[in-house]
């Protein structure tokens, strides 16, 4: 007897007690994207990969590595020369953490050139900076694992900005801690975190994205929205389905990028000193504060702005809540830029500036605070900051001002 | 006061970097890992002069013996002196206490010092140790300044002194900058061989810091050529799909 889906035989068999070939059609065979993707809209498919190198690796990088002050950093060293191919899971590993941060980095400018996070796709969004959030707390807490002297020292910095809080602060670091100082509790719980509460979020996350987007449906380079315009059969004019279109052109994206990954893990693994950093090769050593700290390159725009912002009032806490501001914006973004037209091809002079001036300011941010600080420097890093607020501040008037091109009925281009 | 910790960090900034690079400019070490014969001259070096106070915790000699191109009972019979076996780590005796308390610290595992530090700091740093009598051991180092280590290699090289050059800033103030050496007691080696002999004991500790580097890179050329033909192959294959859309 066939069933709702018309399968037969296992399949058959399986679609009257669970949705298999439902969900089959609902996300891939019959899942309508809009067929003029260009370049900026490899990068989703290519997070989900890196997601699934980071647990993959993950896995068995804790079959060997041991979270504990005292074994940690000779455990890492242990995988990088006893155990087979331990080289090569660890550099997956080290080189996907940050091509995890390259490819949501330019995926969330897709978002922002397009117009991905406007009505109705406000919850992707949304969704999107939780993921974005959860990825941070996920690579900060896996910085700690090798435990040499920037995963220490680091990991010191970042929860020593909790006690700037006012009253609450002293206790909650070390309640964050399990100690006065990062020490060998604070490892087993990073540790304990970092394999299996934060990858839980992140992959609920990653499906609530996904599941959100397929309800409405895929934004694309023109931001046009494709079902509206539909044929006869019901389906869209623009849309075609995602597999098997967009399965065999995300493939060729698959390629290209491990091709760059292959690269940097045989070739470059430390990316000099960006990835690895040099510093990380010295064990961890609580009596030697390093001369210089410096966070992971894809945290060093909101670290600059965090060493940007004076102490004020006698509390270094302002700096702390500008870092948190720098990200908390993002959530608004969909109701602050209240242009009806999604994307820069149809927006005007004004967006555009103001976008790029959004971004140089990021990128700036992001080599200072590399860098350790000086006067001009901060400065500079203090520019660079009231440039990134005032673009979510500057969006809403936009429009008073700004003169959009009419948004065409149809996609352009094939 | 916030001026005055402006002024101090002004002071203490440039003092930190001098700390962390010396100041004295690193020569770049000719690293060859394809070289076995250095390699297994650096290995020599490394055990006779190094190990006693400084481990490779992390290395394991039946490794070295494989990779520098040795025979197990070669290095057993050329490398190891502390009895351990052939499978075991580059360990030595030293207490760690008591040498915290002969040198002030601990002197570090070099394991992994070629990647925290840098191939050309180590060849540096092996080369500029010279005549300070205001030192505990008499000497200091250009690279890395107030090391607590003594010239470990002086009957090889000899003793040097330094040679400063006079400047003057723009407040007219004289300031001493090292600007070479001058043997003042030749070694056993000439200057030429000694700086040879520095070049492999860098190389031998360039290889340590990543027993795998020549092996992933080689590897890494085949892993390369495979995904270059597989991303043609899904770019055909993408274009047979997208005929049909328009």
């Amino acid at each position: 007897m066939a069933n709702t889906q018309g399968t037969t035989g296992l399949l058959g068999w399986i679609d009257e007690r669970f949705p298999l070939t439902k969900m089959m059609r609902e996300h891939l065979t019959e899942y309508y994207a809009p067929k003029n993707f260009n370049f900026w809209y490899f990068f989703g498919s290519l997070a989900l990969l890196v997601l699934v190198n980071q647990i993959l690796t993950g896995i068995w990088l804790t079959m060997s590595y041991k979270p504990s002050a005292a074994d940690a950093f000779a455990s890492v060293e242990y995988i990088m020369r006893d155990v087979d191919w331990g080289w090569l899971i660890r550099y997956m590993h080290s080189t996907g953490a940050s091509a995890f941060f390259v490819v949501v980095y330019l995926h969330m400018f897709r978002a922002l050139i397009y117009g991905s996070y406007k009505k109705p796709r406000e919850l992707i969004w949304i969704i999107g900076v939780v993921i974005f959030l959860a990825l941070m707390a996920e690579a900060f807490m896996g910085y700690l694992l090798p435990w040499g002297q920037m995963s220490y020292w680091g990991a010191q910095v970042i929860v020593n900005l909790f006690s700037a809080i006012p009253v609450i602060g002293p206790d909650l670091s070390v309640w964050i801690r399990g100690d006065f100082v990062v020490s060998d509790a604070t490892l087993n719980r990073f540790f304990s975190l970092h394999v299996i509460a934060v990858p839980l979020v992140l992959v609920g996350l990653v499906v609530a994205h996904i599941l959100a987007l397929h309800e409405v449906g895929s934004n694309n380079p023109d931001g046009v929205e494709i079902k509206k315009v539909k044929g006869p059969d019901g389906k869209p004019l623009d849309g075609i389905p995602f597999h098997p279109y967009y399965t065999v052109k995300d493939l060729v994206g698959v390629g290209v990028f491990l091709l760059f990954f292959s690269f940097v893990i045989f070739f470059a693994p430390e990316m000099g000193g960006y990835f690895l950093e040099h510093p990380n090769f010295d064990p961890a050593d609580p009596m030697k504060t390093p001369p210089h700290i410096a966070p992971v390159w894809y945290f060093t725009p909101f670290y600059a702005i965090l060493r940007a912002v004076p102490s004020f009032a006698g509390t270094q806490v302002w700096g702390v809540l500008a870092m948190g501001a720098a990200i908390v914006m993002l959530f608004f973004l969909p109701w602050l830029d209240r242009s009806p037209v999604k994307s820069i091809r149809y927006r005007g002079l004004l967006f555009k500036l103001v976008l790029a001036a959004f971004i140089i300011s990021f990128l700036i941010l992001g080599y200072l605070g590399a860098l350790p600080t000086t006067p001009a420097r901060t400065t500079l890093a203090q520019v660079c900051s009231v440039i990134y607020f005032a673009f979510f501040f500057v969006l809403p008037i936009l429009p008073w001002f700004e003169k959009t091109k009419p948004v065409p009925e149809r996609v352009t281009a094939k | 006061m916030k001026k005055i910790i402006i002024a101090l960090a002004f002071l203490i900034l440039p003092g930190l970097s001098l700390a962390a690079g010396g100041g004295y400019p690193l020569e770049k070490a000719p690293i060859d890992l394809h070289d076995k014969a250095s390699l297994q001259k650096g290995a020599k070096l490394y055990v006779n002069y190094c190990m006693g106070c400084h481990s490779l915790e992390y290395q394991r000699y039946n490794r070295l013996a494989r990779d520098i191109g040795l025979t197990d009972d070669q290095v057993k019979d050329n490398l190891i002196f502390t009895g351990a076996k052939v499978g075991e780590t580059m360990k030595n005796a030293m207490p760690k206490a008591d040498a915290k308390r002969w040198f002030g610290v601990t002197p570090p595992d070099l394991t992994v010092i070629s990647r925290s530090r840098g191939v050309d700091y180590l060849y540096t740093y092996l080369q500029t140790f010279y005549l300070d009598p205001t030192r505990p051991f008499g000497v200091n180092n250009a690279a890395f300044p107030n090391a607590g280590m003594p010239h470990v290699l002086w009957e090889l090289q000899g003793m040097q002194k330094a040679v400063y050059e006079v400047h003057k800033d723009h407040d007219g103030n004289e300031a001493k900058v090292l600007k070479g050496f001058e043997l003042v007691q030749p070694g056993s080696m000439s200057p030429p061989e000694f700086k040879e002999a520095m070049a492999d004991l860098t190389n031998f500790l360039a290889y340590v810091g990543e027993p795998i580097q020549l092996e992933r890179q080689w590897i890494g050329i085949w892993v390369l050529l495979f995904l270059a033909l597989l991303t043609v192959v899904f770019y055909l294959l993408k274009k047979e799909y997208w005929k049909d859309v328009h």
